[in-house]
């Protein structure tokens, strides 16, 4: 039973999904409401089985925990286990999913094909995070397009076709590189077994590649074609054009899975992956890494600023907060790395709790524009305040979860590269003129829209689900130990092997 | 010569006998009348077959002189071959019935087409391969025009007829000049004169009979005549096309290079990773103008071959291993998707257009979901089975060293990757049209759906089929 914790938190919504798909008949009110009652009580179930995993999880241990293994075709295994990196993200999609679908209650349109995309698609995201083979990782890792794809495309908005095909085939060409880089793998090391492949060093001698010298080896041509996925997945500038797209068409539960859990897998894979396998490949390339990031940060905050969409404007706050990560990620020391895990997580609330507050006036008004609202403080106090409240997390106000991540990052990179900590530091002050101004022109002022005069206040329904995330973003902000005290030995496994395998003398390396 | 040689061809011998007598009944009773009968017992026949093959075949054999081998490798193929062609046959009969095109010669046709592509994955001499293919070819000619009043219909069958015959000759002169230089027909003759030395005449002939053999995979450069071909016949006429004489095609491809130029893989490596590369790309790039799903399908199964033929490019066991296991994919998902192209249809009438399916999925939700699913299969988006066709042949490329065309693989499914989900967008969320009637027969309606349960319980352990396709690539493989 120990053994299939996992394997029965991974595929229990895929179970209710198949029974949504096979047993739900026809298409009245009582079945819209059955469909949206089992996939809220199975996504609930699913979180409270995670959460007993979660006690019994031992941080100090910093191997896998509750693995299950079997064998596969392919000579492949079905391998799954967690440790103290992707534990946390196991904790984040369940808790997060239950919120989800609650919020699409007021959907109508193919309410049972809604709720079975989202139950598929909450399988395969924790099965990203739990797969320990590299194909199972992929299959997961690829699968979640599919539903994502037909949310956006079925319940999106109006240009959702074309933001559909974008969304997967950017994400799809990314990941194709990096199957091949797989395949790679697995020849070089004669498994795919991601707790072997950690353990296996990859070459890391330079080579000649068509004129060109490859410094880094093997493990920099893995490093790239992993880079090639995880960075249109997180996605990184220049390669962030999907996301907007993406967002502003998506419908609100879908806008808050993309953002607050799809976009952790690039992150996490580049935790799981690009760091711990192929440290040669990551240190030759993580000066560009930290530029692109610090870039990131910059531009897309200014791009936000012109923003007259408020779900794009959100989206390019999520692209400037995910270089944050990135940053965190490749500065390869314990606060960086804690800082960039922190900053997942706690974005996953903010940015989840932000696209759910743009839910709230867009099912009253049904626009997003952000010239359509303003004073809406007039006659939505408690909007109001919940917005606010989430405005001041994105913003990184010390007390919400915001804060701990962007601080513990920006420790991490300045004590590695003072020039992208510089230049990441104006993000914070650009992030909360965008973040303010959007609060301002939507919330306060004046009430003169003729069509704003008549709106109502959230309600009971909308508050509820807007209070665990105000708790989670409070309860991290006060007290970051909660989180720390149990990605920290693993991270700090994961810093140590990594600094351990750079060779001895960072000259033969300094070609950059 | 012996009576066991016999029994070898026992399954070539029982099809031809079973061809001439369901002929002979069909002429003397009135006209069309058997036909339904006749595809009924045709497929029954090729599913037994197949179990017999399947089941009692061992070891390997070369019998007849070294004319004819029986080796697990033809046997797979064989295998699939049958039952794909079976399956093809039952999926037809309901719409050809309807659309009084049901003639009693089109199973028998099918029968000897079998026979020769039978003949052709068993053969293990010049001689035998060419009489085989053409046995093959030219009953699909016929079946080609089987709608004799059509125009498209007859023009399919001519220009299929040329194009052929063209393929023929070329084949037929490489043939010509490898006996020439290597002074034996049989493929354990010219193995032996390669590992000696490569004569350049040889490397010519070798080189038409690749370009010849291509035409029949239609692999790019040689795929022209298939998109006009598949969309001018019948589609239980296309169907059939795109299953069971690609995998014969292939197989013979396989078995050329690996018996009779084994010892050679650097020499045809690159003219068949070029016909992949080429094929990928062409098949992927062109797919996407196309507005008619039965070119479309034409291109989609030039693109696929590019693939299988990666996994034959690269010389390893492994790689035939991939090939064969990949056409064992690539037929379960034509045959569930043609099932369903088959349904497509307007007051009666067949529709082809793919404008047609928009908002499919509101009207039939269990055949959009069924298609859904194999459009990804076909795409190769995990976790469907074709994803793992994919996965294998990269694989084997990789292994093999030969990066680049792995990556150029990746590549072009991603752009293939655009027109199968264009499909999925006019099905689910496509202009508000009224969309296309989908009248199924049971078979069909059986077929989809079972395809498509397949695409997606092989994730499992993709039915046992690893280990026969091994034991295949290593008979042909040494």
């Amino acid at each position: 039973m120990e053994n299939q914790l996992l394997s029965i938190i991974t595929f229990l919504p895929l179970v209710a999904a198949l029974i949504l798909a096979l047993f739900m008949r026809g298409d009245d009110a009582a079945a819209r409401q059955g469909a949206k009652w089992l996939a809220l009580f199975t996504t609930s179930a699913t979180f409270v089985i995670s959460l007993f995993v979660l006690f019994r999880f031992d941080p100090s241990n910093t191997g896998f925990q509750f693995v299950e293994e079997r064998q596969w075709i392919l000579g492949l295994t079905y391998k799954m286990g967690v440790d103290g990196i992707s534990i946390l993200f196991v904790m984040l999609t369940t808790f997060l999913m239950p919120i989800t679908i609650w919020s699409c209650w007021g959907v109508e349109h193919r309410v049972k094909e809604y709720m079975i995309a989202f139950l598929v698609l909450e399988t395969l995201m924790l099965g990203v995070f739990m797969a320990l083979d590299l194909v199972l990782f992929y299959l997961f890792f690829e699968a979640g397009l599919i539903p994502m794809f037909l949310i956006i495309g079925i319940w999106g908005g109006k240009d959702r076709i074309y933001a559909a095909f974008k969304f997967f085939l950017y994400t799809f060409l990314g990941s194709v590189l990096m199957l091949v880089a797989m395949i790679a793998m697995y020849l070089d090391a004669g498994t795919t077994d991601i707790v072997k492949l950690l353990a296996h060093n990859f070459g890391s001698e330079t080579f000649n590649l068509l004129g060109f010298q490859v410094v880094g080896g093997l493990q920099t041509m893995l490093f790239l074609a992993f880079f090639a996925s995880f960075a249109v997945k997180m996605p990184m500038w220049p390669v962030h054009t999907w996301l907007p797209d993406a967002h502003v068409q998506a419908p609100t539960a879908g806008s808050v899975v993309l953002a607050a859990i799809l976009l952790k897998m690039g992150g996490y894979g580049f935790l799981r992956f690009s760091l711990p396998m192929f440290p040669v490949g990551s240190d030759v390339m993580a000066p560009l890494v930290l530029w692109l990031s610090a870039i990131a940060i910059v531009y897309t905050s200014l791009v936000a600023l012109a923003q007259t969409d408020m779900k794009k404007l959100i989206a390019y706050s999520s692209v400037a907060h995910m270089g944050y990560v990135t940053m965190g990620i490749f500065a390869a020391n314990q606060q960086g790395v804690d800082g960039a895990i922190f900053q997942m997580l706690s974005h996953g609330f903010i940015s989840g709790a932000l696209f759910l507050c743009v839910g709230v006036i867009y099912d009253r008004m049904h626009t997003r524009e952000i010239d359509a609202y303003g004073g809406l403080v007039n006659r939505m106090p408690a909007y109001a305040l919940v917005f606010m409240f989430f405005t001041m997390a994105n913003v990184g106000l010390p007390g919400t979860s915001g804060f701990v991540g962007e601080f513990l990052t920006l420790i991490g990179i300045f004590q590695v590269n003072t020039w992208v900590a510089a230049v990441a530091a104006t993000g914070v002050i650009l992030s909360a003129a965008y973040a303010l101004w959007l609060y301002r022109r939507v919330v306060f002022g004046d009430l003169i829209k003729e069509a704003l005069k008549s709106i109502t206040d959230m309600d009971r329904r909308e508050k509820a689900i807007f209070a665990p995330l105000i708790a989670m973003t409070l309860i991290l902000g006060v007290y970051p130990s909660l989180v720390t005290d149990i990605i920290g030995p693993s991270v700090s496994a994961l810093v140590s092997d990594y600094h351990a395998a750079l060779p001895a003398d960072p000259a033969a390396l300094a070609m950059h | 010569m012996t009576s066991a040689d016999f029994r070898i061809l026992l399954p070539e011998i029982l099809l031809s006998g079973y061809a001439m007598a369901a002929l002979m009944a069909a002429v003397y009773t009135t006209r069309d009348k058997l036909a339904a009968t006749l595809v009924w017992a045709t497929a029954g026949l090729f599913v037994a077959l197949a179990l017999y093959i399947g089941a009692a075949g061992v070891g390997e054999r070369t019998v007849f002189n070294g004319l004819f081998v029986d080796d697990p490798f033809a046997r797979f193929a064989k295998v699939t071959i049958l039952l794909s062609a079976a399956a093809v046959l039952v999926m037809s009969q309901d719409y050809m019935y309807r659309r009084d095109l049901l003639r009693f010669e089109y199973p028998i046709l099918v029968t000897l087409a079998v026979v020769g592509m039978m003949v052709m994955v068993s053969s293990a001499d010049l001689i035998t391969l060419y009489m085989g293919l053409e046995l093959q070819s030219l009953s699909l000619y016929v079946v080609a025009s089987i709608r004799r009043d059509s125009a498209k219909s007859s023009e399919a069958g001519l220009k299929y007829f040329v194009l052929g015959a063209l393929s023929s000759g070329l084949l037929l002169y490489g043939a010509s000049l490898v006996y020439g230089y290597a002074g034996t027909t049989q493929f354990a003759g010219i193995l032996t004169t390669v590992q000696a030395g490569v004569p350049l005449g040889l490397l010519f002939g070798l080189v038409f009979m690749l370009a010849g053999l291509a035409f029949k995979v239609s692999a790019a450069p040689f795929h022209m005549w298939t998109p006009d071909v598949y969309e001018g016949s019948p589609t239980p006429v296309t169907a059939f096309f795109a299953t069971a004489p690609k995998v014969a095609a292939m197989a013979l491809i396989a078995r050329l290079v690996q018996d009779a130029f084994g010892g050679i893989p650097g020499q045809w490596g690159q003219v068949l990773a070029a016909l992949a590369v080429a094929s990928m790309f062409l098949g992927a790039v062109a797919a996407i103008g196309q507005r008619d799903i039965k070119r479309l399908m034409a291109y989609s199964s030039i693109a696929h071959m590019g693939y299988a033929l990666i996994g034959l490019c690269v010389g390893t066991a492994y790689g035939v291993q991939a090939t064969m296991i990949y056409m064992a994919i690539y037929v379960t998902m034509n045959v569930g998707t043609f099932a369903f192209i088959l349904s497509m249809e307007r007051d009666g009438r067949p529709v082809s257009d793919i404008a047609g399916l928009n908002q499919f999925a509101r009207k039939e939700p269990l055949k959009a979901l069924a298609m859904l699913v194999l459009l990804f299969s076909l795409a190769g988006v995990p976790p469907m089975v074709g994803f793992f066709g994919k996965f294998y042949v990269l694989k084997a490329a990789v292994d093999a060293g030969w990066v680049w065309l792995a990556v150029a693989g990746a590549v072009a499914s991603v752009i293939g990757a655009f027109y199968y989900l264009r499909l999925v967008y006019f099905m689910y969320f496509g202009a508000e049209q009224d969309p296309v009637d989908s009248r199924m027969a049971p078979v069909q309606w059986g077929m989809l759906v079972a395809v498509a349960a397949i695409m997606l319980l092989g994730i499992v352990n993709l039915f046992g089929i690893e280990g026969p396709a091994a034991l295949a690539a290593q008979a042909l493989v040494r």
